[in-house]
């Protein structure tokens, strides 16, 4: 069963993908964490997400078109990426979602993936 | 009387009264829920009333009362109802009679624990019933949605009540199987029995404290026990050692760094008590044999050294008992001590491989002896590993740190 965990990060998580001091223990936990996924065979997706400020929302309104700087809602805390994960049940999921990163600062949120 | 104080008290007389209902009723979820009703009423009639002389006596009278309207409202057949409350009537003489009731929780525990149980079930089943845990918290420390949870220990109950699970201490000559799954379900509360390879801290769980509690209940009200002491000393063993698991810095510190003035002397003194109580019965089980092992690095506290062959030895014989995954990473952990990280590498190499793709301190062990012997390559591969499998963000800086740059 395919599930998505969604990875949510705070400024602070953002920041440090290019902080001097921070980004290698940044970068080097999220490549081990995909490389984990990938060699347990678990792994079915996924993307990280440049920052929020790069985002643009797009709304249609009564046939009217409202372009917006920034992310759909604001908020202390951003998508900054998601897995899409292959495992037999939530349990799995959420034991893989812990593993994450971003579980020990922001949260992860963990949702099956509808069959399509 | 302190906030922690009242805490306990309060988890003592719930389990106690769930205890004492279920067994009469045998119905938990009913005896809960006429114990949670009772303690409503509690909270709006005290403030008024005062609170009576007796709380429990209170809290089981207004709880029976519930209990035998619900089975009346349940439609169970008049002679069941009466019948329970015949049984009821006679229990709470006894306990006016006595200003006690009995103290019915050791048969709730075989119950929750009962061969008939899904053995995924035990663990939240006896922290709901006999502590009074809420699913959210069970949920969070076992890393499962709160309302799979609670659908979970609703079929549970109802498991008990239809399929008539009998609330008894079992017999002398079926106890020693059926108190297994009791302790295993305790142990489980208590965390990962890998704390020191995989570095979790067994608190961030939350359910260290809840277990000793429970430990101590079942060798209090079973005692001459030799596992039961022999898990409560395991506990006590890893507790002792809990703020040594973190530098002031909120780093993490492997077993064999530990600052030893940091162990808890109290704990540490208890748990070789227990431990050398339950080996003079001279029978020896897999909490006994996980306590020795831990026994065997405490005593680097007065010697300065650890005795690793002992400590192989150990895992030998707990390998024997149960070739679990953990129990032979750990075996290749005290090998490589003794004898070198070549010998500790082979012992890992015989590991079933399925086991351990998702298995961090496999990972993690393999990555130190890989450096020790200079492989930096596979060291640096197997370091990553680990640290994807990590939880902790302390475990992950601490790995990524001994990780060689290649």
């Amino acid at each position: 069963m395919k599930y998505t965990i969604v990875v949510y990060e705070s400024e602070s998580d953002f920041s440090a993908r290019a902080d001097a001091k921070r980004k290698d223990a940044y970068w080097g936990a999220y490549k081990a964490y995909t490389q984990a996924l990938t060699e347990a065979g678990v792994m079915a997706g996924g993307a990280g997400l440049q920052p929020p400020p790069t985002g643009t929302t797009v709304r249609q309104r009564n046939g009217k078109r409202q372009v917006q700087d920034g992310p759909f809602a604001e908020a202390k805390e951003q998508v900054g990426g998601f897995y899409v994960i292959d495992v037999p049940n939530l349990d799995k999921a959420l034991e893989w979602a812990a593993r994450c990163p971003a579980a020990s600062s922001a949260g992860v949120e963990v949702r099956p993936n509808l069959s399509m | 009387m302190s906030h922690e104080a009242a805490e306990l008290a309060a988890r003592a007389s719930y389990g106690k009264l769930v205890a004492y209902l279920a067994t009469w009723s045998r119905d938990v979820a009913a005896a809960e829920d006429a114990l949670g009703d009772a303690f409503l009423e509690a909270v709006d009639t005290w403030p008024r009333t005062g609170v009576p002389g007796r709380p429990e006596a209170w809290l089981l009278t207004v709880a029976r009362r519930r209990l035998i309207d619900g089975a009346r409202h349940a439609k169970v057949e008049d002679v069941a109802a009466a019948a329970l409350r015949l049984v009821m009537d006679r229990a709470e003489h006894e306990a006016s009679a006595k200003n006690v009731f009995p103290d019915e929780r050791l048969k709730l525990l075989f119950v929750c624990a009962h061969p008939a149980i899904d053995p995924a079930a035990r663990t939240p089943l006896m922290l709901q019933t006999v502590l009074g845990l809420d699913a959210a918290r069970i949920a969070s420390a076992f890393l499962v949605s709160p309302a799979a949870i609670g659908q979970q220990l609703v079929r549970v109950k109802a498991k008990i009540r239809d399929a008539g699970i009998v609330f008894e201490v079992p017999g002398r000559d079926e106890l020693p199987s059926r108190l297994e799954p009791v302790l295993e379900a305790i142990y489980a509360a208590y965390g990962s029995g890998w704390e020191d390879v995989a570095g979790a801290d067994p608190r961030r769980q939350g359910l260290a404290e809840e277990a000793i509690w429970l430990g101590r209940l079942v060798t209090r009200l079973l005692p001459d026990e030799p596992e039961a002491e022999g898990l409560v000393a395991l506990m006590l063993h890893c507790e002792a050692r809990r703020e040594a698991r973190r530098d002031s810095d909120g780093n993490y510190v492997p077993l064999t760094m530990q600052d030893v003035s940091r162990w808890s002397r109290t704990m540490l003194e208890e748990a070789e008590a227990r431990l050398s109580a339950a080996s003079s019965a001279n029978t020896p089980g897999r909490f006994q044999l996980e306590a020795a092992i831990q026994s065997v690095h405490a005593r680097r506290a007065a010697t300065g050294r650890t005795d690793w062959e002992a400590i192989a030895l150990l895992y030998e014989g707990l390998i024997r008992l149960a070739p679990t995954v953990g129990a032979r990473v750990g075996q290749a952990a005290a090998l490589a001590e003794a004898r070198g990280a070549q010998a500790g590498l082979e012992a890992l190499g015989a590991i079933p491989p399925e086991t351990i793709s998702a298995y961090q301190p496999y990972w993690a062990l393999s990555a130190h002896l890989l450096k020790g012997l200079g492989r930096n390559t596979e060291a640096a591969a197997a370091y990553a590993r680990a640290i994807g499998l990590s939880t902790d963000s302390a475990l992950r800086r601490f790995l990524a740190a001994q990780s060689p740059t290649i």
